[in-house]
């Protein structure tokens, strides 16, 4: 079996799977229940000053479904911890001690002035935590008083509050970035200037559910009115995986250790953040939606993927995928693929044909010799992939490599050199050789 | 029934009500709205759809399915009630398992198709439980067309006239309306008098006028309805049941499976019905099924259905084979009548084993079985009522006593249509009449307007 302890920044856990700065780490109940069940680590709740802010008492999550009721999108407006300060301080305290074994990080959200984190601090570390984390992810209450995704949005700010906590502090110092920037590049950059150990990404994205339909108002709301929430759960990994990739590969940003979250569901979800530069993972939404039992097909899933693939430790794993992550202009032109359907899985559904015809290259027949058959024309097939998104049927539909010969879409022969755009003949501004 | 007292076997009550009443509930019950969206999120919108290819009247099968997932009911209920004007009853009713859902590509990998049938009921049932108008009626025409025949055919047809503008009156010949629908079809598969709910429905569009308890032959002419109305549509079914051409067939105990289906459809305490101890069901189609099912379920201690061929070549479909047999009917194969016995009342059949000869014809043979029976139902099809019909079909093609119609349901006498059982072409499916009226409708409404 792979071993899955983690060290993170020096803090060590029986595995890399977190639990996210969130509700199911509000207090020491659940985050026992948490541990119990297996979670190598927990992410406290965001602390903040007292009195404790005060959150609304109607809804404050609502889902993106399925037609079966599989929670795909969450979208939450609760705020930081509504508790006494004291309370929480108190509560990991004991939860330290209790579970030595187990990472136990706190999150914080402080006003922009140097006094307030210079008080607040150390009476965190008091309490034995491993780790801060500093949270300008949040985008809903928190950013409307200048916290939370107020902050992470400006990088200047982001490296000035990272500066004031780390001179006080004596533990690692991680940043949680949010996702409502343009660039991801700016604000990690941001962290480590201001002596960030670490960086964990994502927090939630701005979102709107829905409206209701019979009253034509915002869903869900409060009282009638509605305000945006942050949005999370598998719908949003996408996201995700390309800002932890984009800090990943970015020379300036590639050295900070990452923690990756936003949508892990299952061990395959905790796959992709690692193998994109994440070294380890946090969980919100997966518990939220299944409870926290869901810790055993991550860890288990995980240790037998990579027992398949003969790698001894889950630091084997952490950044494999990221050299082959790269800007398009970067991309081989001369590369060809085409679809290939296998007649033998083929259930004959057209679903391959008709989005090819009404939407793309008219490259899939539906009629061969008077019958139903659904077959690639090469001489059409630009090779995009849609046929194989949409195909119900797994593997039915796969790409082929056309390595030689002539490519019967442009009739031109299949080059083995690489042409990418930076030289294609096209481009204006190709740099030559 | 004919003289059932003359058998002290055949007796009412074998059941208590509440038994009864439990084997006759819904086959298929109804989906919940959980089921349903589970169900209709394993469509796959598929292209050019087999399941609408294999639909008698092109249901737009995927379309409705994508408007259950959208939680658009009610345009889901159009889609599918514009083609099929009967799409209620074709819900209940319809051998899906041998059209629609034998095409679902499902089928391909896991055998298990989409249950289009269920999802049908389920975008339906809303429309008649709340009797939502769904149509209206074009401008007026000012024609009038006469529509024989209240069964599928004639209502389908009548209603797509009605909608095109025109005026029908339907002549029945039964004071219900509904055909098969009401007389025939097993009572579980349409529970709580949905065919006439539906029919009441249909009718709510208006236009339609009705004349009970009058049939062609008897009552009026072909010749007055071409004299009279701007078009006829004929949907008069088949009104009589083929005979077993064996002796003693007028024993009493020897029943025509229809007439006991047609009594038990309109009975509503049925553990008043009259059954035997002893049953035996000659023929291989859904009537002989549902015959022998019902029987099963009013209390008979043994039923037997009797059929000459093998299991692929009856009419009722696999599901159907299994639903007789899992509710405890015996199927023989390759066996066929030769002898009633009995004095005063059947009380055994003579059965020849059978087979097929070099050329592939169906002989009897000399080896025979017998089986006890305090009835014998028969449910070998059914053909056109020529005695009481008389001289009318006369002016008519017919061809192995069913009328001839071409493409557009016009048979050989100009200004007259036809459609369901009675055609060459019909069968014996709801959904196939339904089919034949609206193309009759849509063919009466060129001629009419041109």
């Amino acid at each position: 079996m792979a071993d899955l302890t983690s060290d993170f920044l020096g803090i060590r856990s029986p595995n890399p799977f977190w639990l996210a700065s969130a509700p199911p780490t509000d207090k020491a109940y659940n985050v026992n229940r948490a541990f119990e069940a297996g979670w190598g680590g927990a992410v406290w709740k965001t602390l903040g000053e007292d009195p404790p802010i005060v959150n609304v008492n109607g809804p404050r999550y609502s889902a993106l479904h399925s037609n079966d009721r599989r929670v795909i999108g969450f979208n939450n407006i609760e705020l930081i911890t509504d508790r006494p300060l004291q309370t929480n301080l108190d509560e990991i305290r004991q939860i330290k001690r209790d579970w030595p074994d187990r990472a136990l990080v706190v999150s914080v959200m402080l006003p922009m002035n140097e006094e307030t984190w210079a008080k607040y601090v150390p009476m965190i570390e008091d309490t034995g935590a491993d780790a801060l984390e500093l949270n300008f992810g949040c985008p809903h209450g928190m950013s409307e008083r200048g916290m939370g995704a107020a902050v992470g949005q400006v990088p200047e700010y982001i490296q000035m509050a990272t500066e004031w906590c780390k001179k006080v502090a004596r533990i690692p110092v991680i940043v949680k970035l949010t996702p409502n920037v343009t660039h991801i590049v700016p604000p990690a950059k941001a962290a480590m200037d201001g002596g960030a150990d670490a960086v964990s990404l994502i927090n939630t994205v701005n979102s709107i559910m829905r409206v209701n339909y019979d009253t034509l108002t915002m869903y869900p709301a409060t009282d009638g009115m509605g305000t945006h929430g942050g949005y999370c759960g598998e719908a949003v990994k996408p996201i995700a995986l390309n800002m932890v990739a984009e800090i990943s590969r970015n020379a300036d940003t590639a050295n900070i250790p990452i923690s990756g979250i936003g949508g892990i569901t299952d061990w395959r979800d905790a796959v992709d953040f690692l193998a994109l530069g994440a070294d380890n993972v946090q969980v919100c939404t997966a518990a939220m939606v299944y409870g926290f039992k869901i810790i055993d097909d991550l860890t288990d899933g995980l240790s037998t993927f990579l027992d398949d693939k003969g790698m001894r430790s889950v630091t084997e794993l952490v950044g494999r995928a990221v050299p082959s992550v790269t800007d398009w202009q970067h991309l081989n032109l001369n590369y060809v693929e085409k679809a290939v359907i296998n007649q033998d899985l083929c259930i004959k559904c057209g679903r391959c044909h008709i989005v090819c015809e009404d939407t793309s290259h008219q490259a899939i027949t539906h009629t061969v010799n008077g019958s139903r058959h659904f077959e690639v024309i090469d001489a059409e097939c630009v090779g995009c992939n849609l046929c194989v998104s949409v195909c119900p049927v797994e593997s039915c539909i796969t790409m082929r490599p056309v390595t030689d010969g002539i490519d019967a879409r442009t009739g031109e022969p299949i080059k083995n050199e690489k042409l990418s755009w930076t030289a294609h003949p096209n481009n204006p501004m190709r740099k030559d050789g | 029934m004919a003289t059932p007292q003359s058998n002290a076997n055949i007796r009412s009550g074998r059941l208590d009500k509440a038994d009864i009443e439990r084997n006759f509930s819904d086959l298929h019950p109804p989906l919940s709205r959980s089921e349903a969206l589970i169900e209709a999120d394993r469509c796959y919108f598929c292209y050019d759809a087999p399941c609408t290819t294999a639909c008698p009247t092109g249901i737009d099968i995927p379309a409705f399915i994508q408007k259950i997932r959208s939680d658009n009911i009610r345009g889901s209920a159009r889609t599918i009630l514009t083609e099929n004007i009967m799409g209620g009853m074709c819900a209940r009713v319809c051998p899906t398992e041998v059209l629609c859902e034998e095409a679902c590509v499902r089928n391909t990998h896991e055998d298990k198709p989409v249950e289009i049938g269920r999802l049908q009921r389920y975008a339906t049932d809303p429309i008649f439980d709340d009797n939502t108008q769904l149509f209206e009626r074009a401008e007026p025409s000012g024609k009038t067309v006469a529509v024989v025949g209240g069964g599928p055919a004639g209502l389908s047809c009548a209603h797509r006239l009605a909608m095109l503008g025109h005026d029908a009156v339907v002549y029945s010949r039964d004071s219900k309306l509904g055909g098969l629908n009401e007389y025939g079809i097993a009572a579980y598969k349409t529970v709580d008098d949905f065919a006439q709910r539906e029919i009441d429905w249909i009718l709510s569009i208006g236009g339609i006028d009705i004349r009970d308890n009058v049939a062609l032959g008897a009552d009026f002419t072909l010749a007055d309805l071409c004299e009279q109305y701007d078009a006829v549509f004929l949907g008069i079914g088949l009104g009589s049941v083929n005979e077993l051409g064996i002796d003693n067939e007028d024993l009493p105990g020897v029943e025509n499976a229809i007439d006991y289906i047609a009594e038990l459809r309109q009975t509503d305490d049925k553990s008043t019905l009259p059954v035997g101890e002893r049953v035996v069901v000659i023929g291989g189609g859904m009537t002989a099924i549902d015959i022998a099912v019902q029987s099963k379920r009013l209390g008979a201690a043994h039923v037997d259905i009797v059929y000459r061929r093998g299991p692929e070549q009856m009419g009722a479909s696999a599901f159907e084979q299994q639903l007789a047999q899992t509710s405890g009917v015996t199927i023989h194969h390759w066996a066929q009548p030769r002898r009633l016995r009995g004095d005063r009342a059947v009380t055994a059949i003579e059965l020849e084993k059978t087979t097929l000869d070099a050329d592939g014809r169906l002989v009897g043979s000399d080896e025979t079985f017998v089986l006890d029976a305090d009835v014998v139902f028969k449910a070998i099809g059914q053909k056109l009522a020529d005695e009481q019909l008389g001289d009318e079909l006369q002016a008519l093609q017919l061809q192995g006593g069913k009328i001839v119609v071409d493409e557009s349901q016009a048979t050989s006498l100009d200004g007259v249509w036809a459609g369901g059982d009675c055609v060459v072409g019909g069968d014996d499916l709801t959904v196939s009449a339904v089919q034949h009226g609206k193309v009759a409708a849509h063919a009466i409404d060129r001629r009419l307007r041109s």
